[in-house]
């Protein structure tokens, strides 16, 4: 039980950590409140299976939030270094 | 086993928008977001890459800069390098290097470090120059492959595939060699907190131009820094007889 709750820690730690470059207004903010609201939610579940399950259900939505970051820098990349000539001189 | 050099720079993210000093005489970067170079962290993937193919034995994340340069460093050794080199300069001096004298610093310690494969990103997102690689291989005297979409070894050498102007260019070089990075070689890894936590116990080594033997004396002066000119609004025509008329009017045909 311990194990499972050091890995319930961890992963609360990394989507706190992923949280702070979440986009838009007070993305972070947000981002980092509905992270605690969750956990919260399922503070008092006890049964180890339900806790792997919610556990993988995190671990996803922190490859989902990567993802996301990865995804908007390639496409913000891909915009301003393309040969394309209708590229905005004053985007973003 | 090849040993790789990787130069990494700190830039202002890329999703910050930049804002023109009031004094005209640089951009606002007090307070501002900073991270690393976005094609900086494509090379660095490229290395950890080749390190985890056991095609590469070990990593030296360098960069040149003032005292927060560090950051970007540890962010290199989080994604997977094995040890860092801060070559510091003053904020002053900082402001006015170009890539020619960095050029000179990483060719020095890609000597001094015996690092057989030189890894960049190919033009950093505040200046963009797209030099710095190409003058690192001029000063080593060796191969350069640039824009690079896909790198692979092979017995003789590499095999690089380059991104040029209507499509791909397929070289192939000897080691060591210079190479910097383009959009499409990988994508990079998010560093992860534990691996940050590991990344501070990595070495980190410090040095100045002057221990290189580079001289980083000013070559150029900045005159002013302005915002680009605001975008004239377009306008929309009824039809093609109209669009003529505007353009002979407005002396382009």
């Amino acid at each position: 039980m311990s194990g499972l709750r050091s890995k319930v820690i961890t992963l609360y730690k990394h989507l706190q950590y992923l949280g702070r470059d979440y986009p838009g207004l007070n993305g972070p903010q947000k981002f980092r409140k509905q992270i605690h609201d969750a956990f919260i939610k399922n503070k008092d579940e006890r049964d180890p299976k339900k806790i792997v399950a919610l556990l993988a259900q995190g671990r996803y939505l922190a490859k989902e939030v990567e993802a996301l970051y990865s995804l908007k820098k390639y496409r913000s990349v891909k915009q301003r270094y393309s040969c394309n000539e209708m590229q905005s001189g004053n985007a973003n | 086993m090849a040993r790789v050099l990787v130069g990494v720079k700190r830039v202002i993210d890329y999703a910050v928008k930049v804002r023109v000093k009031p004094e005209k005489n640089g951009v606002v970067t007090q307070g501002v977001k900073h991270s690393m170079n976005p094609f900086d962290e494509i090379a660095v993937e490229e290395a950890v890459k080749l390190k985890e193919k056991k095609l590469a034995g070990e990593i030296i994340a360098v960069s040149v800069g003032p005292a927060q340069s560090q950051e970007v460093i540890r962010t290199a050794l989080a994604m997977g390098a094995d040890r860092g080199v801060h070559v510091e300069v003053s904020a002053a001096e900082y402001d006015l290097l170009q890539p020619v004298h960095v050029s000179k610093i990483l060719a020095k310690l890609a000597l001094d470090e015996k690092a057989d494969l030189v890894i960049l990103g190919k033009q950093a997102i505040d200046d963009d120059a797209n030099q710095t690689a190409q003058m690192t291989a001029a000063v080593l005297d060796w191969p350069q492959g640039t824009f690079c979409n896909k790198v692979e070894k092979t017995d003789a050498g590499l095999t690089i595939v380059r991104e040029i102007d209507g499509g791909l260019e397929t070289i192939k070089t000897k080691i060591p060699a210079v190479l910097s990075a383009d959009l499409r070689l990988n994508t990079p890894r998010y560093a992860t907190l534990p691996n940050i936590m590991k990344a501070k116990k990595k070495p980190l080594k410090k040095v100045t131009p002057k221990d290189l033997g580079v001289d980083t004396s000013p070559r150029i002066e900045i005159i002013s820094v302005e915002d680009p000119p605001v975008r004239q609004a377009g306008a929309a025509v009824a039809d093609v007889d109209a669009l003529v008329a505007k353009l002979k009017a407005g002396g382009h045909i």
